[in-house]
């Protein structure tokens, strides 16, 4: 390198000539650190700004929707005009945002401090902020567990019929082979009537959660595993047949290591992106059939039912409608983003 | 047609028609293992009442004999039996009903969704990486990601809320406007990103180099090769796109209050009417296995290139 401050001067700068420092020794005698296939895949991800802002977007939903129902002051069923003992005060039904009922009005005036009903209230009275965010803690958890249920079937019956093979797996194919063919919605439907009927879950830990969403996951588990179980035994199949388990097997790899360094890491980055992927899809679902009024049980809102109450008083209250209706699309379509990302990320095929 | 073709073609329709039982099978027992049967729970009534109900019905018969009935009836006469809700009229009737306005509705939809998904997606391919090209792709993955609930709620504020143009109610003059733009609208985005995708990947295929090179004029090359080749893959989308409109028509109907059918499954699971939600879920699911069915059919048979398996 030549002298900086005379850049035209042929003279060498001294500096250079000093013996190497046992710091500069150290780093060129250290080989860079060898990275792995996952963290190449977050280095990857990181890189991608649109996923990591949905990555982001989503973690920010999730803790505000397991954190606020806490410490908010109001909770999802609280009928705010409702006091045991009185009247009905029907001033709390259907509050503008920021406005207050008759008696949060007269400690207004009095002094105290009322905490505002930031969208407002519905029309029994209960804080809508409070409702929605609950609505999406719902809506997020049936897609998350959904999705967790999906991935246990799914894995289990593919990597089955992939691992056996001959006949096991011919008959697991036809049986794939024909629910693929129903009409899944309607199937959904179908059970989630019935089911919601027949499950009786009163008195139990269930009771809460409600007999129509146990069905929702009951159906999920019998219908969505299909497309699971039918990628991952081609993906088992076709990795047992490739060149470098050839490879391995022949320079003396035992069955322990091919499966936990080749056949492990090849299939999870499928299973991650596709269990990415289904999450948005069990919350169309979800929203779906509680649109339909075939979702969570009364008073629990999700964002579905949300919307669908909010169209009943559409012409006055138009944002009780938007509020949920932005959330789904928000949380659906940085969910699909983050997946998409994860895709590109993760795939190793796609590697250029 | 050669005869692995014959044999593809049987095979298929053997499947299909093994699927419909299944729904049929599946759909009545379920609907027979509620618990209390379809007079419990109402009014209270008497049990002999209850009795001359489940006799006027046939429910007390054993279940297996109820089966075979209720089979052959809907095999040899398409009838799906008595509603228990709607006084003295059949299910097949009400669900005829309801199918003309539906089928209205979803044919303008698919029509639309097809010619306008077409044009756009050609358009997008052919002009690559331009800010046309781009603002296509955007919007369309906005409307792909967005339930169709959520959309029918944005029209139903936007235009008829906010603006005043159209009416809210489905049953009005030009009410149904604004349910076949909600219908419409998700299978349109997805055959343009479909169309500009099969489009990009024709117009790099050898023959279009050859047309090119051998003088044929750019719009011969674009309606006589690319169009008609890129058009294979959207063929097989067609199944699913009726899938998606029925399940679609269902919430769509609901927010504008169209009296089709999808508003008339939704009121039957509500009024428990169950021989309406058994009827209509298997003519509803047999008509989306019918459609998966010829879509791919006609796929196999448009394109020479596939192989029959």
């Amino acid at each position: 390198m030549l002298n900086k401050n005379k850049p035209f001067s042929l003279h060498l700068d001294p500096d250079m000539l000093r013996p190497a420092t046992a710091e500069e020794k150290e780093y060129i005698s250290k080989m860079r650190p060898s990275s792995t296939f996952f963290k190449d895949g977050v280095k990857r991800l990181l890189k991608n700004k649109v996923a990591t802002f949905s990555l982001i977007v989503i973690i920010l939903v999730t803790l505000a929707s397991i954190i606020l129902p806490a410490v908010w002051p109001y909770s999802y069923d609280k009928m705010l005009g409702v006091t045991p003992g009185r009247p009905v005060d029907s001033s709390y039904n259907n509050l503008a945002p920021f406005t207050y009922g008759k008696t949060e009005l007269k400690k207004i005036a009095a002094g105290e401090d009322v905490f505002p009903h930031i969208f407002g209230t519905d029309s029994h009275g209960r804080d809508y902020f409070i409702r929605v965010v609950y609505g999406t803690r719902i809506s997020l958890a049936v897609g998350f567990f959904a999705s967790i249920i999906v991935l246990l079937i799914g894995m289990t019956i593919g990597s089955i019929a992939g691992y056996f093979g001959g006949k096991v797996d011919l008959a697991i194919m036809r049986v794939v082979d024909i629910i693929y063919s129903l009409p899944d919605m309607l199937v959904i439907i179908l059970l989630s009537v019935v089911l919601g009927r027949v499950l009786n879950v009163e008195g139990t830990i269930l009771e809460k959660i409600g007999s129509n969403i146990i069905s929702m996951f009951i159906v999920f588990g019998l219908l969505y595993w299909v497309s699971m179980a039918r990628m991952i035994r081609g993906q088992i199949l076709s990795l047992r047949e490739q060149e470098y388990v050839l490879s391995a097997q022949a320079t003396g790899a035992n069955g322990k290591w091919i499966i936990m360094k080749h056949l492990i890491p090849n299939c999870i980055s499928v299973v991650i992106i596709s269990t990415a992927l289904q999450i948005p899809n069990a919350i169309f679902t979800e929203s779906f059939l509680s649109f339909l009024g075939l979702g969570v049980n009364a008073p629990m809102p999700s964002l579905g039912s949300l919307a669908s109450d909010a169209l009943n008083g559409i012409n006055s209250y138009t944002y009780r409608l938007i509020i949920p209706a932005l959330s789904i699309c928000l949380i659906v379509l940085s969910l699909n983003l983050f997946g998409d990302g994860l895709r590109d990320a993760f795939d190793p095929k796609l590697n250029a | 047609m050669s005869s692995k073709m014959m044999f593809y073609i049987l095979k298929r329709i053997l499947l299909a028609i093994l699927t419909i039982w299944i729904v049929i099978t599946v759909t009545f027992f379920v609907m027979h293992s509620v618990p209390g049967g379809p007079f419990v729970g109402e009014k209270a009534i008497s049990k002999e009442a209850q009795a001359a109900l489940e006799a006027k019905y046939g429910l007390d018969r054993p279940l297996m004999e109820q089966y075979v009935t209720y089979l052959r009836d809907i095999v040899t006469k398409f009838d799906f039996g008595p509603s228990l809700k709607l006084r003295g009229r059949m299910v097949i009737d009400v669900i005829m009903d309801g199918m003309r306005t539906s089928a209205k509705l979803g044919l303008i939809a698919a029509f639309g969704a097809a010619v306008v998904g077409i044009t756009l997606g050609s358009v997008a391919a052919l002009r690559r990486n331009t800010v046309l090209d781009k603002t296509i792709m955007v919007i369309t993955t906005a409307f792909v990601s967005m339930p169709s609930f959520i959309m029918g709620s944005f029209l139903l504020i936007i235009f008829s809320v906010a603006l005043g143009w159209l009416p809210a109610n489905g049953a009005s003059q030009g009410g149904l406007i604004l349910p076949v733009i909600t219908l419409a609208l998700y299978p349109m985005a997805y055959i343009t990103r479909l169309t500009r995708s099969s489009m990009l990947d024709v117009l790099g295929q050898d023959y279009i180099r050859t047309a090119r090179a051998k003088g044929v004029p750019a719009k011969k090359i674009i309606f006589g090769h690319a169009l008609k080749n890129s058009l294979i893959p959207v063929i097989t989308y067609f199944g699913p796109m009726l899938a998606f409109i029925v399940t679609g028509s269902m919430v769509v109907e609901q927010i504008f209050a169209v009296p089709g059918i999808g508003r008339q499954f939704v009121s039957s699971i509500t009024n428990r009417d169950y021989t309406m939600i058994m009827g209509t879920t298997i003519f509803l699911a047999s008509l989306i296995v019918i459609m998966n069915l010829v879509s791919d059919l006609l796929y196999k048979v448009v394109d020479p290139r596939i192989e029959f398996d």
